[in-house]
């Protein structure tokens, strides 16, 4: 499964985009947040994230497959 | 509505879309890059925004508008890319029969733009950057 990266998020990583193993089991926006913050512990000082599936925000039960296009989202500061 | 993500922000562009005779007023608000932030000199903003969705979230909070007020038309641009001191990055306007409508509108749109639609800002100071808001 891919994971879209912006911002600040592509630094953390030092990734332009995250693939997560399949064998991870990572099936729901709360399961990779958890994932996330395991393996990118300054993932969890930001202010907040959110998760987009198919360009929309998710909630932490959202369910996630290889289909969706899914993505980081960081604090927002457009304007 | 005109909903768009540019280079550049052409102010013209959105006038010529939101002028009607039916309209007696045409709100503005331009958003340009300041060069002073936490007491230090700004030399520059990188803008970068997750396309699809930016548009999608821009496209709700516009319709949200036409909802709440009685609005001819809403045009909402956001530039992408770098952008220096004084350049606009952003701009919302808004077209309705009466002033008060368009004063409100545009308010509302700018303050839920910045609330919700996937854009980041990273700031560059003389000795270093930092993107926006990231941290609490």
């Amino acid at each position: 499964m891919e994971v879209l990266l912006f911002g600040i998020t592509r630094e953390i990583t030092g990734k332009q985009k995250l693939t997560i193993p399949e064998e991870q089991a990572v099936d729901t926006v709360g399961a990779l947040k958890n994932w996330l913050a395991q393996q990118y512990p300054a993932i969890s000082q930001l202010k907040s994230l959110a998760v987009a599936v198919d360009s929309e925000y998710a909630d932490d039960h959202q369910r996630l497959n290889r289909q969706s296009e899914i993505a980081l989202i960081p604090p927002v500061s457009g304007g | 509505m005109l909903i768009k993500l540019v280079e550049h922000i052409d102010l013209n562009e959105a006038y010529s879309f939101l002028r009607t005779t039916e309209a007696g007023a045409i709100n503005f608000f331009v958003g340009t890059v300041r060069n002073h932030a936490q007491g230090k000199q700004v030399v520059r903003l990188d803008f970068e925004a997750y396309d699809a969705m930016a548009l999608k979230e821009m496209e709700k909070i516009a319709q949200h508008a036409q909802n709440k007020w009685p609005l001819y038309n809403v045009a909402v641009i956001h530039a992408t890319g770098a952008k220096d001191p004084g350049e606009p990055v952003v701009v919302i306007g808004v077209s309705s029969a009466h002033r008060d409508a368009s004063f409100e509108a545009c308010r509302f749109i700018i303050d839920e733009l910045k609330k919700t639609v996937p854009i980041w800002k990273k700031e560059f100071y003389e000795d270093n950057s930092v993107w926006v808001n990231a941290h609490p």
